[in-house]
């Protein structure tokens, strides 16, 4: 580590805020299942260190930043740059050169690492509740831990590759808890899917980090002589790419599929809505609030290099747009309150890349950090009611718990309001930044379209929040009153549950519910933060270099009466006359086949089934069996070796052999007949040397 | 003692061995982990005093006539068959330093893991070291020598997998070992070739690879040896198509045995195509590197989705060390830095993984529930019942996946930018190589050990002996050293750097 002199302690020591829950994890990994109060205090400890952290470099960047913009011009550091603290190490040295990594502070950083620590340690301190019961509690705390840190390990990175691994880590983290109940073999197949769905888009992602180190020399971010790759954004503009885009779409392009992945984008969002097989904490901190933010904020981190390409950012627009409206569709016709949840993020993430598309990456990460505070609530929430209602998900088996969960009731109402934007909450602010953008976002019909897309989804959006807030909260309760049992979803253990009447709903303990309250402060005040004009204090902050949008009251007020009209049409269907117990979802008259599409979720999973996931079993069957066939070739040439060896053998035998044999008689036979001559008589030798010494005298006697 | 006493105390542990009583099976079973763990501290000495000789060694390489051999430190050097020149002629630089630590680890680790062996124990233990002679190849400086011990690591891989190998043993050991012939062949004539056009007997260099390197073979000679030669080690080294010995080889021998092939034996051939190949003809190289690169994306996506559809646990992991061989393969033939040192650092990961993988298949789960069949082990839901053999093989297959912090990403990571430079879109391949990898890698965690419990004999389940302290030991060793790799690889990176950067210099020419 080489730590600037002239950067403030927090920048040069930004490390700190990974590594603790890094280490709680890895501490936590080891110890028994018995320790659970040690676990978890770990955990909570670590990340509550983290969270003051990123406080102070929350508070750092202010001073740095966004002081001079707010009226007070006393600072000679004014400026409409970015700017960034750097600190870099090196990881490991190939050839003569090395690969370095490295940690940014900048404000993207801030507002990012306070969101996400802020959020884990409230949902960290929910878990001691929730997971209570659960005998793999230590396990979990380990998870969450590990979670932590390699997210906010994304958070402060400067450097793709570092970005790239601390990425893998949470998708690994994210594996682990989505399959924590592994007993329950829905579980196990969401976790997987998850996996390798999220796979599938870190393959471009990888590929574009591999073509940018190629094409800049280095994967750091920024560099403290601008030699940064992002800070070559431009002349890789110049370049020529693939598919007609340049060089820094094409790596755009590539890096964004690894957003859509995480992002839960079409078409890859197929594996967030299984992902709600997770015990409910862990869908509000990884599925809802930071890990599927992740990809927004990997787009936003690498913007420059989107910048540089305008066919790119339509892309991003239309693909925002599009899962923004249809993953609304599908939410209004679940029935699973965590489903309903869960592509409700999948469309608010849609709103987010859509954002960023058109232009408004400051107004993305707006949404992004508020949307933060309040789906946490909204997830914590509904883990408080399934939680009171014995593990009970749908929201038909529900109703009246706001007579036995007050708090929760009234924490949730907060949540819904904001998520369907209505003023004055944090939902509204930023909603509004994000399609004043949109709006705002070049000419023509076709540039309008995100935008259309976008007000129709915060019509749905309304619609199907006030749908569930009527079902799950109002009316009479519609759940197996008498029945002794609950369902055996989640704990293993959670026979003991039932210290209060069977049967009943019944609040969450004050260790639940306090993360509830604070999140619903937030989720109601910080949209302040965000008021248009000149005020606009966090669009300053994140983006200096672009001045913010003036207000446009067109926008405002039809993103307002539309998400007034949903909720009404909303509490018409559901709200005037509660259901009754096996009631049907009046929906369903009122929309017929189109419901049933929706509810079966545009048939995407039956889609992929039948093409890509047949297609890679059937290849996968072909390239067995020619692997088998290579196998007989060998075991053929094993038979012809064998086949060979006996005809050799035969050769051998008949051939060969006989020859062989058929000399040595002959020899034999010439031994016999020598044989013959030696017979032992003295008369025969002499008489042999008598001819013989007439056959020389008579040699000589011719010389 | 230096580092030639690697081979010679295996050897010598083999002969105490064999002069024990049968009956004394511990004993026997001390002094193989005795004799093996004194090769690993001998390397790991070497290695230590190596590593921090890099910084002088690097200066001395920038400084040198020859930076290949300026790299290297002499063990011995002395002749041997003065007739042919060939002379026993020992010596280790950075690239060969951590395989011979790669190989005094999983020779300790293959030991613990074979601790319960009650069949025939003494000739297993004295066996195993022979195995030890791989040590000699991957010290040989000479080609002669080094054949010598190539084929003398075959012969008890033979025996062992023979006698106490499971599933078609005879069948495994045979195709092993004519495979591996069958290869040493090609790679015969190549090396003769070599030999004759150096000079043979009468030329200066002999058999000496440091000398061999500077014999200036014509580029047409290269272009028709070099295939010979490396594809001739490549066998061993797991190359489609010649890798089905593999699979087959690895299933049916026990557990060490396996750990032993696929963590070392599959890397002797990769040795043996860098040095024998690449090295000493580096036109050939240029030539065929594109179609050894094809050839080597075929095993990675190949393998990879052969092990997807396999039913047996062990065959899925034996095809995955085809794949994971092919990140070796493909390295190699980069012919850049950042390609040749993943490979080389890949050869270390593979070996240590493999060895983990192979471990949980053929000691922890088969020896005690007595089946592979990925169905039946679903059934029994083994986590419940072995938790650590699950925890174990999560993570090596974490490692195999190249999750970060592992070794495997960092090597995986080296070779494909090595193969963006070299070949763009096979690298763009090898990500779909990637995906299957982890399709199958989570498939297999989930269903060997996270099933759904259907087997109504619970008593017969619990009554599975609780996973024993050596193998804990071993399983802790390898796990420990996949994410030391993983973190700080500069451990290894450095001296193989030294040896890599010269050797790409002498590419470029």
């Amino acid at each position: 580590m080489e730590p600037a002199t002239h950067i403030p302690w927090i920048a040069s020591h930004l490390w700190l805020i990974p590594l603790l829950p890094f280490l709680a994890g890895g501490v936590s990994a080891l110890l028994p299942r018995r320790c659970r109060k040690l676990s978890a205090g770990l955990a909570i400890g670590a990340i509550g260190i983290s969270t003051l952290l990123s406080f102070c470099a929350l508070a750092e960047s202010i001073l740095r930043g966004l002081l001079p913009h707010a009226g007070r011009q006393w600072s000679a550091m004014q400026t409409h740059e970015a700017w960034h603290w750097l600190t870099e190490f090196t990881w490991f040295s190939y050839g003569t050169t090395s690969l370095k990594l490295g940690f940014v502070l900048d404000p993207l950083t801030a507002a990012m690492a306070t969101m996400v620590s802020f959020v884990s340690m409230l949902i960290f301190i929910y878990s001691l509740g929730y997971m209570d019961r659960d005998k793999n509690f230590t396990r979990f705390f380990t998870f969450l831990s590990l979670f932590a840190g390699a997210m906010l390990g994304l958070v402060v990175a400067n450097n793709l590759l570092l970005f790239f691994i601390c990425w893998e880590l949470v998708g690994v983290a994210s594996y682990l808890l989505i399959g924590f109940w592994y007993h329950r073999p829905s579980a196990a197949a969401a976790a997987k899917k998850a996996f390798i769905v999220t796979k599938l888009g870190d393959i471009g992602f990888f590929a574009g980090l591999l073509w940018l180190y190629h094409a800049t020399g280095t994967l750091q971010f920024y560099t403290p002589d601008h030699t940064g790759a992002l800070e070559q954004a431009t002349a890789l503009a110049g370049l020529p790419g693939i598919m007609g885009l340049s060089l820094a779409g094409t790596i755009a392009l590539l890096i964004f599929c690894g957003a859509v992945g995480k992002s839960g984008q079409w078409p890859l969002h197929v594996w967030l809505p299984d992902a709600m097989e997770g015990p409910t904490p862990v869908s509000a901190l990884i599925h809802a609030a930071t890990m599927v933010a992740a990809g927004v904020f990997l787009v936003a981190r690498t913007y420059p290099l989107f910048q540089a390409s305008p066919q790119v950012l339509t892309l991003v627009a239309w693909i925002g747009a599009f899962t923004a409206i249809m993953a609304a569709t599908i939410a209004i016709a679940q029935n699973d309150i965590k489903r309903i949840l869960a592509y409700s993020t999948v469309s608010q993430l849609g709103y987010m890349v859509m954002g960023l598309g058109v232009g408004g990456m400051a107004a993305a990460m707006f949404h992004l950090l508020m949307h933060g505070f309040f789906k946490a609530l909204l997830f914590l929430g509904a883990g408080s009611v399934i939680h009171g209602c014995h593990n009970e998900q749908d929201v038909f088996k529900m109703g009246g718990v706001k007579k036995h969960m007050p708090v929760t009731f009234w924490t949730y109402f907060v949540g819904t309001l904001a998520l369907a934007g209505i003023f004055p909450l944090a939902g509204f602010w930023s909603k509004d930044e994000v399609l004043t953008a949109a709006f705002n976002w070049g000419g023509g019909w076709f540039h309008k379209g995100p935008f259309a897309l976008g007000c129709i989804g915060v019509f749905l959006t309304a619609f199907y929040m006030w749908r569930q807030v009527c079902l799950v909260f109002l009316g009479e309760y519609r759940g197996e009153k008498a029945t002794v049992g609950h369902k055996q979803v989640g704990h293993e253990e959670a026979e003991t549950q039932h210290e209060t009447v069977p049967g009943v709903p019944h609040e969450s303990p004050a260790v639940m519910t306090v993360p509830l309250v604070i999140l619903a402060i937030f989720s109601a005040f910080m949209g302040f933060s965000g008021l248009p004009e000149h005020a606009n204090l966090i669009h300053h902050f994140l983006s200096p270099e672009h001045a913010p949008h003036h207000v446009n009251w067109f926008v405002i007020a039809t993103a307002s009466a539309l998400a007034f009209a949903g909720l009404g049409v909303g509490h018409l269907l559901y709200g005037v006359k509660p259901l009754a117990a096996d009631e049907p979802d009046p929906l369903k008259a009122k929309l017929g086949k189109l419901r049933d599409f929706c509810r079966d979720k545009w048939y995407w999973d039956e889609l992929y089934e039948a093409t890509v996931v047949r297609f890679a079993n059937i290849a996968a069957v072909v390239v067995d069996l020619g692997d088998r066939l290579l196998d007989g070739v060998t075991v053929g040439m094993g038979l012809l070796a064998r086949g060979l060896s006996f005809i050799n053998d035969k050769f051998d035998e008949h051939a060969i052999n006989r020859s062989f044999d058929g000399s040595c008689g002959t020899v034999r036979l010439m031994g016999r007949c020598f044989a013959a001559l030696q017979d032992g008589r003295v008369q025969s030798y002499l008489r042999l040397v008598a001819v013989a010494a007439a056959l020389l005298a008579f040699w000589f006697f011719l010389k | 003692m230096s580092l030639d006493w690697t081979i010679y105390l295996s050897f010598l542990g083999s002969g105490l061995i064999l002069c024990q009583p049968r009956e004394q099976r511990d004993r026997i079973r001390w002094i193989a982990l005795a004799f093996g763990a004194a090769g690993l501290a001998l390397a790991l000495g070497a290695w230590w005093s190596y590593n921090a000789a890099v910084p002088e060694l690097e200066q001395a390489v920038k400084n040198a006539k020859d930076p290949i051999a300026a790299a290297f430190r002499i063990v011995c050097d002395v002749p041997w068959i003065p007739s042919v020149k060939a002379n026993y002629f020992l010596a280790y630089d950075g690239i060969n330093l951590p395989l011979v630590v790669l190989n005094g680890f999983i020779c300790v680790t293959g030991i613990l893991f074979s601790w319960n062996i009650e069949h025939r124990t003494k000739e297993f233990f004295a066996f195993f070291p022979l195995i030890g002679g791989v040590y000699g190849v991957f010290l040989a400086m000479d080609l002669f020598l080094l054949f010598v011990f190539y084929e003398i690591a075959i012969i008890p891989k033979y025996f062992i997998i023979a006698i106490w190998g499971s599933t078609r043993k005879e069948y495994g050991a045979m195709k092993l070992v004519l495979y591996s012939f069958v290869g040493s062949a090609a790679a015969l004539v190549g090396i003769i070739a070599l030999y004759v056009k150096a000079g043979g007997p009468a030329g200066a260099a002999g058999f000496n690879l440091l000398a061999l390197k500077d014999a200036a073979f014509t580029p047409e000679f290269q272009t028709w040896c070099f295939p010979l030669v490396f594809v001739g080690f490549a066998v061993l080294a797991g190359m489609w198509p010649f890798h089905t010995w593999a699979p087959t080889g690895h299933v049916a021998a026990p557990t060490a045995a396996s750990m032993l092939l696929a963590g070392v034996v599959m890397k002797l051939g990769a040795y043996g195509c860098l040095r024998a190949g690449i090295m000493l003809m580096p036109a050939g190289a240029k030539a065929w590197a594109g179609v050894i690169a094809v050839i080597a994306v075929i095993n990675i996506i190949y393998g990879a989705m052969v092990a997807l559809v396999q039913k047996d646990f062990k065959f899925v992991i034996g095809y995955s060390s085809v794949s994971h061989m092919g990140f070796v393969l493909l390295g190699l033939v980069t012919l850049n830095t950042i390609g040749l040192s993943g490979a080389m650092l890949q050869m270390f990961s593979h070996g240590i993984i493999a060895g983990l993988l192979f471990a949980v298949v053929g000691r922890m789960v088969y020896d005690r529930t007595h089946t592979r069949v990925l169905a039946e082990l679903q059934g029994m839901r083994l986590y419940d019942i072995m938790p650590f053999a699950a925890v174990t093989f999560v993570l090596a297959g974490a490692a195999s996946m190249g999750v970060p912090g592992f070794s495997g990403f960092v090597a995986e990571l080296q070779v494909l930018v090595g193969t963006w430079r070299a070949f763009p879109w096979l690298a763009v391949a090898c990500g779909f190589g990637i995906l299957v990898t982890f399709a199958y890698t989570l498939q297999t965690i989930l269903r060997a050990f996270y099933g759904e419990r259907r087997t109504a004999d619970e008593h017969h389940l619990r009554e599975m002996p609780p996973i024993s302290v050596p193998e804990k030991v071993a399983a802790v060793i390898l796990i420990s050293l996949t994410i030391i790799v993983g973190v700080y690889p500069n451990c290894l990176l450095n001296m193989i750097n030294l040896s890599v950067n010269p050797l790409v210099s002498l590419l470029a020419k």
